[in-house]
């Protein structure tokens, strides 16, 4: 043991680590710990001078293992292994103390944190003593890749992996894919139609040979590990057969009851019970709603069936959820966002004030195909308002809600304005905002546009909207309560409509998935990525990426964006071929086994076989997964687990302790 | 002794979820107690008791353990392992004369930072109140036989 040299590192990272921790201390301290050939300290270890050091240290000074303390080992413990295995190391003769995450950025107290980072660098010394050389397992990568979530940037990463040759299951919740987008009239600030540019998109994603689409299906379980997942999706009953139904529409046609649609046409317009959410739904097969359908509720009614034109009839009443199970090597979650509930700001009046509308109720209403053919108008769903307000940052910036900015807001309301001129010339727009925040390729631009035409912008948050007149010209009327603060003064603007422009915010269920594909989420439920600049669409489970509104506040072309680059990232992988797994497995000393089979249920991969013929247990290797449980429940201690054997732990236990240790002859005493 | 008793917990955070959820406080500049020392572990359920014991005798004042959430464990079910080991360690412990809240296990997934942060400032505050363990002459000299310590009705 003592023929060791160990080099340790004591990482500065900039100031994040050396304004608590003192970092000349810990390195003089570790340099005169037993077997530490060299200790030195430096600003940023993971730059390639960082490296380097440890690079040439290896080199000049023949050091046979390396302790780097710096930020977690999720961040670059890559990093530095490879810069060992420059060196000439094996990787696994290095270890590393988390001395940033765990430690400086959790406290001020800087003699605690320093004494912290003695605590955790010398556990990392006195642990990689007993580290051994391993060598990195490959694993075979499954060409076939699931997406999950069918908006924008789920089907952008499906397309781009299918044109690519590859092939994709798209799983979406809803009936059809196309997400939020599909919902709009236009995109800012180009003023695309959005349904022209994106059911082509859809259409293409339906068709394509290398696309399983898998609408109305959720994932349910998800197990194995990069380049071997093995998932379950429940999909749902449509009580239609896809196979016979052509799309013809017949049977929505002739279905004789409606009811109001609140997730596609937010609550704004009436669907059939049996329905598409929207005419150009990809795929084109209806879909039964059971809660609402009087065949399923009364037994009485049948129009479907009755009037399905195919044969054989393509309604299928008795039809079961199906449990699909599908291999794939990577998974790209899109699954996107929803949007703030506008009823919990009581004082605006959403849902109290009839003609205060949400975003997403005002973009159904512009939509030429949506429940009023295009037109703005009040709740009465015949008056043209004279005067329109747009209300900002409803649930954004607030720290009563959400206290980040959902960035496409002001663009939205922006465009919102736009409509109103473009529809109701002579009606006056109010734009009510905080900070107007427009940066992007041409968002400047189209807010200048905006001024140009007339939108009156006042730059204050908004405190009430009410219909308590005060003066007889607010009778009949919205009064919006805002102080204008470019003008320092309180304003009562009266007006027929108001339109609150709602936060983004996570999905509701976004934790149960980050649960279910075991991945992390963030405190306000955005999926967490691997690095939030350099790496925004891995995350820290390998083989699971994201892409879009699922990861923050994103608008069309960075979810699209992000969608290509997770397919990117995926395809490079599918390329390669092979990953390299760490080697962290359990073995069994065959010799010393005694063949009592308490490992053998232990296992959760049934990866521990009993020879009876010589009464001994075996791990299989490709099936160990490194849990350790086995080697924790060894009676005799035989089993080894690969990179946390009990000896480095022990030693990692009593060099955590230094400090507080008792003497050795103590201890033995 | 004017200071304040500053006790020394042994972390056992699991790969996968608490140590992430202990990252993620850091990332989030979450502020809490010092005092745990973090080792980090692929899977709860690698926790050997006996690593509990030696923190213990070299001079810990407390373990946590922490893991995924029952039904989230990376590898199935090494947590409910996790969980069964430390019922039978609290058992031992109790003979041992060791007090209840000096050994813990939470769960706590990746998302959870805060949590994660307040339970370790709460073990914290616990253990200062108990005072040191002093394994040597509390717990061997003792042999735990004088130290009445209550059975909980509940692990």
């Amino acid at each position: 043991m003592s023929e060791e040299k160990i080099g340790v590192y004591i990482c500065h990272c900039g100031t994040n680590i050396a304004k608590v921790v003192d970092v000349e201390d810990v390195a003089e301290w570790a340099g005169n710990q037993p077997n530490v050939e060299v200790s030195r300290e430096y600003k940023f270890m993971c730059s390639s001078l960082g490296q380097d050091l440890i690079e040439e240290d290896i080199k000049e000074k023949g050091l046979t293992r390396i302790v780097v303390s710096s930020c977690s080992p999720h961040m670059h413990e890559k990093t530095f292994r490879t810069a060992c295995e420059r060196g000439g190391l094996n990787p696994f003769m290095f270890e590393m103390a988390n001395i940033r995450e765990h430690d400086s950025w959790t406290t001020d107290d800087e003699t605690a944190a320093t004494q912290k980072a003695k605590a955790l660098t010398n556990a990392a010394i006195e642990r990689v003593v007993h580290h051994e050389a391993l060598e990195q397992l490959p694993v075979e990568i499954n060409p076939n890749t699931l997406v999950v979530g069918g908006g924008i940037a789920g089907i952008t990463a499906a397309l781009e992996l299918a044109d690519g040759g590859r092939h994709v299951y798209l799983v979406e919740r809803e009936p059809s894919i196309g997400g939020h987008m599909a919902q709009l009239d236009k995109t800012f600030p180009t003023l695309d139609c959005s349904a022209c540019i994106l059911t082509p998109k859809m259409v293409d994603a339906g068709q394509h040979p290398n696309i399983t689409l898998l609408t109305w299906s959720e994932v349910e379980k998800v197990d194995g590990f990069i380049g071997n997942f093995t998932v379950s999706i429940r999909k749902k009953a449509r009580y239609v057969n896809e196979e016979h139904c052509t799309g013809c529409g017949i049977c929505i046609e002739k279905c004789p009851f409606n009811v109001v649609d609140d997730i596609f046409e937010a609550g704004m317009g009436d669907r059939k019970v049996i329905y598409r959410p929207f005419p150009q739904a990809v795929p084109k097969y209806p879909v039964i709603d059971k809660e609402n359908c009087v065949y399923f509720q009364k037994g009485k009614c049948k129009a479907c069936e009755k009037f399905c034109p195919t044969e054989p009839n393509s309604i299928e009443f008795d039809q079961q959820d199906e449990i699909l199970t599908v291999d794939v090597g990577n998974i790209i979650l899109a699954t996107g966002f929803q949007l703030f509930d506008s009823t919990k700001i009581p004082q605006y009046g959403y849902g109290r004030l009839p003609n205060v509308f949400t975003g997403i109720e005002f973009e159904r209403m512009v939509n030429a195909s949506g429940p009023t053919d295009g037109k703005i108008v009040l709740r009465d769903k015949k008056t043209a308002p004279k005067s329109v307000a747009i209300i900002h940052c409803v649930g954004s910036r607030d720290e009563n809600y959400h206290k980040y900015c959902s960035k496409i807001c002001c663009m939205y309301s922006l465009k919102f304005a736009h409509l109103v001129h473009e529809r109701i010339p002579d009606a006056e727009v109010y734009n009510c905002y905080i900070d107007m925040r427009t940066p992007g390729k041409g968002y400047e631009e189209f807010y200048n546009r905006l001024l140009e035409e007339g939108t009156h912008f006042i730059r204050g948050k908004v405190a009430e909207v009410t219909n308590a007149a005060r003066k007889p010209e607010e009778k009949g009327k919205l009064i919006v309560q805002v102080e204008d603060t470019l003008i320092g003064r309180q304003r009562r603007v009266p007006v027929d409509m108001v339109i609150l422009s709602p936060a983004m915010e996570a999905q509701p269920d976004s934790k149960e998935i980050s649960q279910l594909f075991k991945m992390g989420c963030d405190f306000d439920g955005f999926f967490t990525e691997r690095h939030p600049k350099l790496d925004p669409v891995a995350t820290m489970t390998d083989g699971i990426l994201i892409a879009g509104a699922c990861q923050g506040p994103k608008d069309v072309p960075d979810s699209v964006a992000q969608g290509a680059a997770a397919a990117a990232r995926v395809a490079g992988l599918i390329n390669l071929g092979t990953v390299m797994m760490e080697p962290v497995r359990a073995s069994i000393n065959q010799e010393d086994c005694s063949g009592c089979r308490i490992c053998n249920n232990m296992c959760p991969y049934n990866a521990i076989v009993f020879h009876a013929d010589r009464k001994v247990s075996e791990v299989i290797t490709a099936l160990c997964q490194g849990c350790g449980t086995c080697v924790a429940a060894c009676p005799s201690g035989i089993i080894s687990g690969a990179h946390f054997t009990n000896d480095q732990l022990f030693s990692q236990i009593e060099g955590i302790l230094w400090d507080v240790r008792p003497e050795k002859e103590l201890v033995s005493a | 002794m004017s200071e304040q008793f500053e006790p020394v917990i042994v972390g056992f955070l699991c790969n996968w979820c608490s140590y992430r959820a202990a990252d993620l406080a850091g990332t989030a500049r979450i502020h809490y107690a010092p005092n745990m020392r973090p080792i980090r572990v692929m899977c709860s359920g690698r926790v050997d008791p006996q690593f509990v014991l030696k923190a213990l005798r070299d001079g810990a004042d407390g373990v946590l353990i922490a893991g995924c959430h029952p039904g989230e464990c990376h590898y199935v079910s090494g947590n409910i392992k996790a969980l069964r080991r430390f019922i039978l360690l609290k058992a031992m412990l109790r003979q041992l004369g060791i007090e209840e809240d000096r050994v813990q296990l939470l769960w706590a997934s990746a998302s959870e930072g805060i949590f994660l942060a307040e339970r370790v400032d709460k073990m914290t505050e616990q253990i200062r109140a108990l005072g040191p363990l002093n394994w040597n002459e509390s717990v061997l000299s003792g042999n735990g036989h004088h130290v009445a310590v209550p059975v909980p009705e509940e692990v």
